[in-house]
């Protein structure tokens, strides 16, 4: 049995096995109920139902920006683990975050993110999420993450 | 008659019937027109169990409101203003304490404004987060489609 922590295509398929769970372990996910659906390397997919404790505007009843930033932040950090080839906790840097269109009401956002390059110490991301299809996004993202422990396999620039 | 509400008042009347600010369980204390946002610490906002994290996006969406409740405070519109795009920093790892943060409007046009928050735990000088938020103005009736 290959380890996870040290085994990418392991961990990978340790991700999906447990991937019901695990945004069930990080309480702000928890709250606002997204879930993983699908994992490939450095790639992740997500989808947050809608709910009416996250509406941001009581007239349009629309879902506050600050759940897509979550979403695509926790996405984004779930990529890196899909990403680096050594298991390391990433933390975000900084994240930007660009609407497109506003959320239709009641419609569950679809979304995710991409780790497409890692440093020694860096790993860079972006993300969308949408309704239907990437050719019509709601938000996109980019980021940077910090990984937690400089010292992974890769070797600097090198390409996941 | 009863006197027309202060702008601080119908800030305050209007977070009451947001979701959100309910699940996130923030408010602002507002004076004339500074505020401040207070998230206090609940174990519901954390991000990461072994460190006792707070979460980016809940830090990103406290930020968020901050900016956007500062931003309502002191521009005339009637309807909340849209986000265009956010920028997080992330200074420092949030703490499982109390986080408060202070928006300051940079630039307030007619359609769009330039909104810069910072938010704190337990100094003031030592920020967590820092957001440079740009958004749209209620009535400007644009970037619906």
């Amino acid at each position: 049995m290959t380890n996870p922590m040290k085994d990418l295509d392991a961990r990978i398929k340790f991700m999906r096995e447990n991937m019901a769970s695990m945004m069930k372990v990080t309480p702000w996910a928890n709250e606002m109920g997204f879930e993983v659906t699908r994992i490939e390397k450095g790639h992740v997919w997500g989808v947050q139902p809608f709910h009416e404790h996250l509406v941001g505007d009581p007239e349009t009843r629309v879902i506050h920006g600050g759940v897509i930033t979550t979403l695509l932040d926790n996405l984004c950090g779930a990529s890196c683990g899909a990403a680096l080839k050594e298991f390391r906790f990433v933390a975000t840097l900084d994240l930007r975050i660009d609407y497109m269109r506003p959320a239709e009401s009641g419609r569950d956002i679809l979304a995710e993110a991409e780790c497409y390059h890692v440093t020694k110490s860096v790993a860079f991301c972006r993300a969308w999420a949408y309704h239907e299809s990437r050719d019509k996004v709601i938000a996109t993202a980019q980021g940077a993450f910090a990984i937690n422990n400089p010292r992974t396999n890769l070797k600097k620039g090198e390409q996941i | 008659m009863s006197e027309p509400l202060s702008r601080g008042e119908q800030l305050e009347g209007f977070l009451k019937q947001v979701p959100i600010v309910k699940t996130i369980g923030m408010h602002c204390d507002i004076k004339g027109d500074d505020m401040v946002g207070v998230l206090p610490f609940q174990n519901k906002l954390i991000g990461n169990f072994t460190i006792k994290a707070l979460h980016g996006g809940a830090i990103g969406t406290f930020l968020e409101m901050t900016a956007m409740a500062q931003l309502f405070l002191v521009a005339d519109v009637e309807r909340p203003p849209r986000t265009i795009n956010i920028t997080v920093d992330y200074l420092r790892q949030g703490r499982d304490q109390d986080l408060y943060a202070r928006a300051t409007v940079v630039k307030l046009g007619r359609r769009m404004a330039s909104v810069r928050a910072e938010a704190w735990q337990s100094e003031r000088d030592k920020p967590v987060a820092a957001l440079l938020g740009h958004f749209l103005l209620g009535n400007s009736g644009e970037a619906q489609s």
